[in-house]
C-alpha cells in the first residue's frame, strides 16, 4: 500500500475487565463512563485523533465522534473554564492536562470557579480534571509535577490518585459520576508498569472516593503514602520483615478529602507514622496528616511522626540529580528503622 | 469530501478533516460594522436614539422600564450603603445602563448571559428580581447565595443568568463551555458575555475567545468601553484604537455601537444573535460609553480630567437620550413615562423591604456546601473548638 491510501489508525474498543496494566485501565473506566452515560465528553490537548500523549484517551474519536472527543487550541484556561460551564449545563465533561505541570495555567478557573461555585451559589461542577503526575522518569522540572499540595489549602477540590490498576479503573469512575470537581493524578511511572498488571474485574465498579487502602497489613509501623511511592514503600516494607519489622502500608488514594479515619485507626494500632511522598517537604500534604494525628492521636504514639519527602528544589533532569531529589526504598527503610528503635 | 477540491492558502491540498461539521458561510464583508456606532455631536444638536429599528412601541416602553429599574435600583443600593446595611462595595454603571439592557434585551429567554459587575441592567432583564439583588448587597440569608457571595456573584440556570467571579475574564471560557455543551446537547443557545476595555487584557478572555472562535460557537462579547479600568485609562489598557480591532485576531466580526443608545444596542444585538444562531459563530460588539461613578461608592475619580464627567452628564445620559427619543418620537409622553417610573419605585420599595425583613444568615451555615454535603460531611469548627 502507498503511503497515500494508508488506512489510518483506528484503535480498537478496550475489553472488559482482563489483565490490564494501569493506563489501560484508565481508557476502560472512560470509555465505559462515555457508553453508560451520554453527558460523558472528553476534552484537551491532543485527545483525539492522537488519542493523548499518554493515549489515555485512544480510540474515543473513532467511536464517539468529534462532539464528544473535543481538541483543544493550547490553553489550559479554556480548557478548564469551558469544562466548567459545559458541567453546569448538566455534562460531565472530563478535562485532560497534558502533562499535570500544566494544571498552573488553569488554575484560576480552578480555584477560582470549579472549586467555589457550589459554595456561592449552589451550583455543582461534575467535572473531572486528569492528567499524567509524577517524578523519576528523568522528565525534568516542567513535567515531574505533583501538584496536590497547591490545591489542598482549595476549598471544593477532590483529589484522587490510584496506585493499582483495579484503584484506576473504579476511582476514575467514581470521579466521572461525583457530583463535585475532582483532580485526577496519574502517576506516569505507573501507566505501563509490568509490576502493576493485574486482572480486574468485567462488571461495572467503582472506588468510592474518600476511602484509602491498606496496601500491606502490619503491627509495629505505619507508612503513609500515596501513588507511585506506595510502591516504595511495599519494597522498603518487605526489606524490613527480614530484621522482624511489621510495616503496614496505607495508600491514601484520595488526597482530599482524606480519610482521616483509616489513618487514625492504622496509627493508633501501630503507635508509630511515616508520611511518604514524592512532593517537596516544605508544605506537602505530609506536613497537614503529621500535624492531624498529632492532634488527634497524640496519646498513642510512641514515636514522633516521620516525614519523608522530596528535597525543596525543582525536580532535577539528570539522573544522579533526581535519584538525590527523590525519596529512595533505602531511604524509607532507614526512616522506618530510626522511627521502630525511638 | 473531495480532496482535490479543498486547498488551503499556500496551495497545499487539505488533509482530511474529520472534525469539520458543516461547511462554513463566506466571511462577511466589512469586518467591524459601523452602522450603529457613536456619531459626532453637531453644534446645538442633542442625542437621541437611532430610528432605525424594528421595536414595537410596547417593546420601547418596556427598555425604558429596564432602564430606569437599573438605575433606580442601583440609586437604592447606595442609599443602603451609606445607612451601611450594604456590607460590601457598591458597584454603579451610572452613564453606560443603556448598554447591558439594551443588548440584553435582544436575547431569547433561553439564551445565555453573564455579565460583568456595571451589567446589573442586563441581569434585570434576564427575570432577576431586585429583591435577589438587595439581599445578596445586604449578606442576607435570602439572597441567592445565602450570604455566602455577594452583588450579582450568582446564577440563576433557568433564567439563562451566570453570574460573574471578580477574576475579569474568566467568563469568557466558562461561557464558552456553556455554549460547547448547548451544542451537544442540540439547543439553539446563544449567549452574551460581558466584558470591558480592562478585562480584555486577561489571558482568560484571550483563551475563551479564541476557543469560542475556532469551535464557531454563538458567542457575543459585549466590549465595554467605558473609559476607565478602576483608575486606569483605556490608553494604558490596550494599544488599539477600537476595542473592535481585536476581533480581527480571532477571525470573528465586530460591531461597533453607540453604547449609550438603548435601540442601537439592542438592534446590533439582535443582528449578532441572528449570524452567531445561524452558525456563524463568534461575534465581537464594542460599545461606547462613560462610566460616570468610580470603580466603587468609595472612589473619589482624583484620575479623571475636570469637567469630563460634567460633559458625559449634561450630553450623553442614557437614560435622557431616550426619553427624548421617545417623546420626540410620540411613543409615549411625560405622563405615561412618569407613570412607568413610578411603577418602577413601587416595586423597588417592596422588594427593598422584602429582603431588608430577611434574617441573617446562621453562622454555621459557614460550613455547608463545599461539596455535595449528603457525600461529605460539612466543613464543621473542629471539636477541639467546641469544648
Amino acid at each position: 500500500m502507498s503511503t497515500a491510501l494508508k488506512k489510518e489508525h483506528k484503535s480498537a474498543r478496550p475489553e472488559r475487565g482482563g489483565v490490564v496494566t494501569l493506563v489501560e485501565a484508565i481508557r476502560q473506566g472512560l470509555w465505559e463512563e462515555m457508553e453508560r452515560d451520554p453527558t460523558v465528553f472528553v476534552i484537551g490537548e491532543d485527545v483525539g485523533a492522537y488519542g493523548g500523549a499518554f493515549k489515555v484517551t485512544d480510540g474515543l474519536i473513532d467511536e464517539f465522534g468529534n462532539g464528544r472527543v473535543i481538541d483543544t487550541p493550547i490553553s489550559e484556561g479554556a480548557i478548564v473554564g469551558a469544562a466548567c460551564g459545559a458541567a453546569l449545563m448538566g455534562m460531565r465533561p472530563v478535562a485532560e492536562f497534558q502533562f499535570i505541570d500544566f494544571i498552573s495555567a488553569g488554575f484560576d478557573l480552578l480555584t477560582n470557579y470549579a472549586a467555589k461555585c457550589r459554595y456561592r451559589w449552589g451550583a455543582g461542577i461534575p467535572a473531572v480534571f486528569r492528567g499524567p503526575c509524577g517524578s523519576g522518569l528523568r522528565t525534568g522540572p516542567f513535567h515531574s509535577l505533583n501538584p496536590e499540595s497547591f490545591f489542598l489549602n482549595t476549598a471544593g477540590l477532590k483529589m484522587v490518585e490510584p496506585s493499582t490498576a483495579y484503584d484506576a479503573k473504579g476511582l476514575i469512575k467514581a470521579a466521572i459520576r461525583d457530583p463535585d470537581p475532582v483532580l485526577f493524578f496519574e502517576h506516569k511511572k505507573l501507566y505501563r508498569l509490568p509490576r502493576l498488571r493485574e486482572e480486574i474485574p468485567a462488571d461495572d465498579y467503582i472506588v468510592e472516593i474518600g476511602k484509602a487502602r491498606t496496601a500491606r497489613e502490619g503491627r509495629d509501623l505505619t507508612i503513609i503514602t500515596f501513588g507511585a511511592m506506595v510502591l516504595i514503600a511495599l519494597d522498603a516494607a518487605e526489606e524490613l520483615e527480614k530484621e522482624g519489622l511489621d510495616v503496614e502500608v496505607i495508600d491514601l488514594r484520595t488526597l482530599a478529602p482524606l480519610d482521616k479515619a483509616a489513618i487514625l485507626a492504622s496509627v493508633k494500632k501501630t503507635s508509630r507514622a511515616l508520611v511518604l511522598h514524592e512532593a517537596s517537604r516544605t508544605g506537602g500534604i505530609g506536613g497537614e496528616i503529621a500535624a492531624m494525628i498529632g492532634e488527634e492521636a497524640f496519646e498513642w504514639l510512641d514515636a514522633p511522626v516521620l516525614r519523608l519527602a522530596s528535597i525543596d528544589t525543582p525536580v532535577p533532569y539528570s539522573p544522579p540529580l533526581e535519584d538525590y531529589y527523590l525519596p529512595q526504598t533505602k531511604d524509607v527503610v532507614d526512616a522506618a528503622r530510626k522511627l521502630a528503635a525511638f | 469530501m473531495d480532496q482535490e477540491k479543498q486547498k488551503t492558502t499556500d496551495g497545499s491540498p487539505a488533509g482530511r478533516d474529520r472534525r469539520r461539521r458543516r461547511p462554513r458561510p463566506p466571511r462577511s464583508e466589512p469586518r467591524i460594522f459601523t452602522k450603529y456606532a457613536p456619531r459626532k455631536l453637531q453644534d446645538g444638536q442633542q442625542l437621541t436614539c437611532t430610528n432605525d429599528t424594528s421595536l414595537n412601541a410596547e417593546q420601547m416602553l418596556e427598555l425604558y422600564r429596564y432602564l430606569k429599574l437599573t438605575r433606580l435600583v442601583e440609586e437604592r443600593l447606595v442609599n443602603l450603603y451609606r445607612q451601611t446595611k450594604v456590607v460590601g462595595g457598591v458597584f454603579r454603571s451610572l452613564g453606560q445602563e443603556a448598554t447591558a439592557v439594551g443588548s440584553a434585551y435582544a436575547l431569547q429567554p433561553r439564551d445565555f448571559i453573564t455579565p460583568l459587575i456595571r451589567d446589573l441592567g442586563a441581569v434585570l432583564v434576564k427575570g432577576i428580581r431586585p429583591r435577589e439583588i438587595f439581599a445578596q448587597y445586604m449578606a442576607k440569608a435570602w439572597g441567592p447565595s445565602g450570604g455566602h457571595d455577594l452583588n450579582i456573584h450568582f446564577g440563576d440556570m433557568a433564567k439563562g443568568f451566570i453570574g460573574p467571579i471578580s477574576h475579569l475574564g474568566d467568563m469568557i471560557p466558562v461561557m464558552t463551555g456553556v455554549l460547547l455543551a448547548a451544542r451537544m446537547q442540540k439547543k439553539p443557545t446563544v449567549a452574551i458575555a460581558y466584558i470591558g476595555d480592562g478585562g480584555m487584557s486577561t489571558g482568560a478572555f484571550h483563551e475563551g475567545l479564541n476557543f469560542a472562535a475556532v469551535q464557531r460557537l454563538p458567542l457575543i462579547v459585549v466590549a465595554e468601553y467605558n473609559h476607565y479600568a478602576y483608575s486606569t485609562p483605556t490608553s494604558l489598557q490596550t494599544a488599539v484604537k477600537d476595542l473592535a480591532e481585536k476581533a480581527a485576531g480571532y477571525g470573528i466580526p465586530a460591531h461597533i455601537v453607540d453604547g449609550n443608545d438603548v435601540i442601537a444596542c439592542f438592534e446590533v444585538t439582535k443582528r449578532a444573535a441572528e449570524f452567531a444562531r445561524r452558525g456563524g459563530g463568534a461575534v465581537l460588539i464594542e460599545a461606547k460609553t462613560y462610566r460616570r461613578k468610580g470603580h466603587a461608592e468609595h472612589d473619589d475619580q482624583r484620575y479623571v480630567p475636570s469637567a469630563e464627567i460634567e460633559w458625559w452628564e449634561t450630553h450623553n445620559d442614557p437614560v435622557d437620550r431616550y426619553e427624548r427619543f421617545l417623546t420626540e418620537s410620540g411613543v409615549a409622553d411625560k405622563a405615561k413615562l412618569e407613570e412607568i417610573t413610578a411603577d418602577v419605585v413601587r416595586e423597588i420599595e417592596e422588594d427593598c423591604a422584602w429582603a431588608e425583613s430577611s434574617p441573617m444568615p446562621d453562622p454555621e451555615q459557614a460550613a455547608y456546601r463545599v461539596f455535595d454535603n449528603s457525600i461529605v460531611e460539612p466543613a464543621f469548627r473542629p471539636e477541639i473548638l467546641k469544648s
